[in-house]
């Protein structure tokens, strides 16, 4: 239980916030901005697609693509690990491409279809690439789970596409499915739990299947 | 993260004259280096011009028979292009080298030019550091400083330039092209761009205040074996602690340009004329000013048996 002086300095918290927030300066899309006056937030507006469905948002500039997706839209799917591109815990799909979200602002994704963990299947239609983590104990505590499947998808599209990789031997032939580019694809994606070989089998299968 | 304004560029001329108006703005492309650094305060600036959208992601043919690569070009398009796995190898090997699948989806190829260094001292804002701090000192000289480099250093900084892409660049002769506020253009080697520290560390680039770099060309295909070597403590997605671009021919003469040494893209021609004699008396030509620290000192014999195996790979 808070304690009255507790509950007295929240709202004079509070209250600084709402001073802050009538100081807000709006930035519209395209139009030329005002640098804004040192250290006042400013609000912006965009509009992306999240799982099929539009979404117009009024964000804090300094919003990234990560928090705006779990703070303001409630899709707390997709992870913040370690907010710096390090972990790919955040791992989404902007336009069909995996992306740290956590290394992008909300508002330079104006128009962008963005796909996260929720969207590519629950727990009534799992993703296959979902039922093959389940099926062979891709993950432990789950935490990172989210971005390597999100990741894992997108892998598999970029082996099809022919995009070649570092282990990739032959820049200019057709790319495989292996175990080798697995890992080497799915380095930026970090699992504390050590799922890893059971990551790799589970990618391997779906591979197979979609072969 | 300190707040900013922003806007989104409408022409490459105009986003250099937006940078230029606004004395703290910064150009965001892919943003993967900037809001890393924005979120711990090591870059704090007031406005942000977004690039992405001017129509610099083309990759074109040039009538000279080289390659124009728009600057937004993501390096996953640019590793992955037709033309670069087959004519410019080299270049498709150390962008695959570097950072994450993620990351490279996003990262563009003016912004792997400028991104900042990985010296842990620049990182950590408690620590005093010339590079971000003007005349705070370094710390790394008698700190950490296995990672840092060991030639074209200072006594102000001892930081490297963290790009794999760039030291493919160096060895193909790439030109940078950029556009500057009063809507003048200008062609500077890849060579030129990146500064030596010297005295002033904080100071990495020969591109003017908002200066923009709209495209980076290739010359017209050399042939030869292009080789990409790095060596780094992870098998990847881990920072080079050396890296060798290299570009063989037949008759055993070749470019070779080093990573993960020096605060830029470190290429010595005059010691390529050593190559056919062997890595030993080319590594020696290549870093022959070197400074390590105690720390990393296992860099120069590094260089040397990279670019012996680097050599043994070219002869087949």
């Amino acid at each position: 239980m808070p304690t009255p002086r507790q509950l007295e300095m929240n709202r004079r918290d509070l209250m600084v916030v709402a001073g802050a927030c009538a100081a807000f300066s709006t930035t519209a899309g395209g139009a030329r901005a005002q640098p804004a006056p040192a250290g006042e937030p400013v609000l912006s507006e965009v509009s992306f697609s999240v799982n099929g469905r539009n979404h117009r948002l009024e964000l804090d500039t300094r919003t990234t693509l990560l928090d705006a997706l779990r703070e303001q839209l409630h899709l707390t799917g997709t992870k913040k690990g370690c907010d710096h591109g390090q972990c790919g815990a955040c791992t989404v799909l902007l336009d069909g491409q995996r992306i740290n979200s956590c290394l992008t602002l909300a508002i330079m994704n104006a128009g962008a279809e963005i796909t996260t963990i929720e969207g590519l299947g629950g727990v009534d239609n799992l993703h296959p690439m979902q039922a093959a983590f389940v099926k062979h104990d891709g993950f432990q505590c789950g935490y990172c789970t989210p971005g390597q499947i999100c990741s894992g998808v997108a892998v598999l599209d970029e082996i099809k596409a022919g995009i070649p990789s570092h282990v990739s031997h032959d820049l200019t032939g057709a790319m495989a499915p292996t175990a080798a580019e697995i890992r080497e694809r799915m380095s930026g994606n970090i699992c504390r739990c050590g799922a890893y070989s059971n990551i790799v089998e589970a990618m391997t299968e779906v591979a197979g299947r979609q072969g | 993260m300190r707040a900013f304004s922003y806007e989104k560029a409408s022409s490459p001329a105009d986003a250099a004259a937006a940078a230029a108006r606004s004395p703290d703005a910064k150009f965001i492309a892919g943003g993967t280096n900037l809001l890393d650094l924005m979120k711990l305060q090591i870059e704090t600036p007031t406005h942000l011009i977004d690039v992405n959208g001017l129509g610099l992601d083309k990759i074109e043919s040039s009538p000279d028979g080289g390659l124009r690569i728009g600057a937004l070009v993501r390096n996953t398009a640019l590793a992955a292009d037709e033309r670069v796995r087959r004519d410019y190898a080299v270049l498709s090997r150390a962008l695959l080298a570097g950072a994450s699948g993620q990351l490279r989806n996003r990262a563009t190829t003016a912004g792997n030019l400028l991104q900042r260094t990985r010296c842990p001292y620049f990182y950590d804002t408690a620590q005093p550091c010339n590079k971000r701090r003007p005349g705070s000192g370094c710390s790394a000289l008698g700190g950490f400083s296995r990672q840092l480099g060991v030639v074209g250093i200072s006594d102000a900084c001892i930081a490297t330039h963290p790009s794999d892409m760039a030291v493919a660049m160096r060895a193909l002769d790439a030109t940078v092209e950029t556009v500057k506020p009063d809507r003048s253009t200008r062609s500077i080697p890849v060579a030129d761009v990146h500064r030596l520290p010297g005295n002033t560390p904080h100071v990495e680039t020969v591109l003017d205040k908002g200066e923009l770099i709209t495209a980076v060309t290739l010359p017209k295909p050399v042939g030869g074996t292009q080789i990409y070597r790095k060596v780094r403590d992870r098998a990847s997605y881990a920072f080079a602690l050396v890296s060798i671009a290299a570009i063989v021919q037949r008759d055993g003469s070749g470019r070779i340009a080093l990573g993960g040494v020096a605060p830029k893209p470190w290429r010595v021609e005059t010691a390529e004329a050593e190559l056919p004699r062997g890595a030993k008396a080319a590594a020696e030509a290549i870093l022959a000013d070197a400074k390590p620290t105690r720390e990393n000192a296992f860099k120069l014999p590094l260089v040397e048996r990279t670019l012996g195996a680097v050599l043994a790979q070219a002869r087949g």
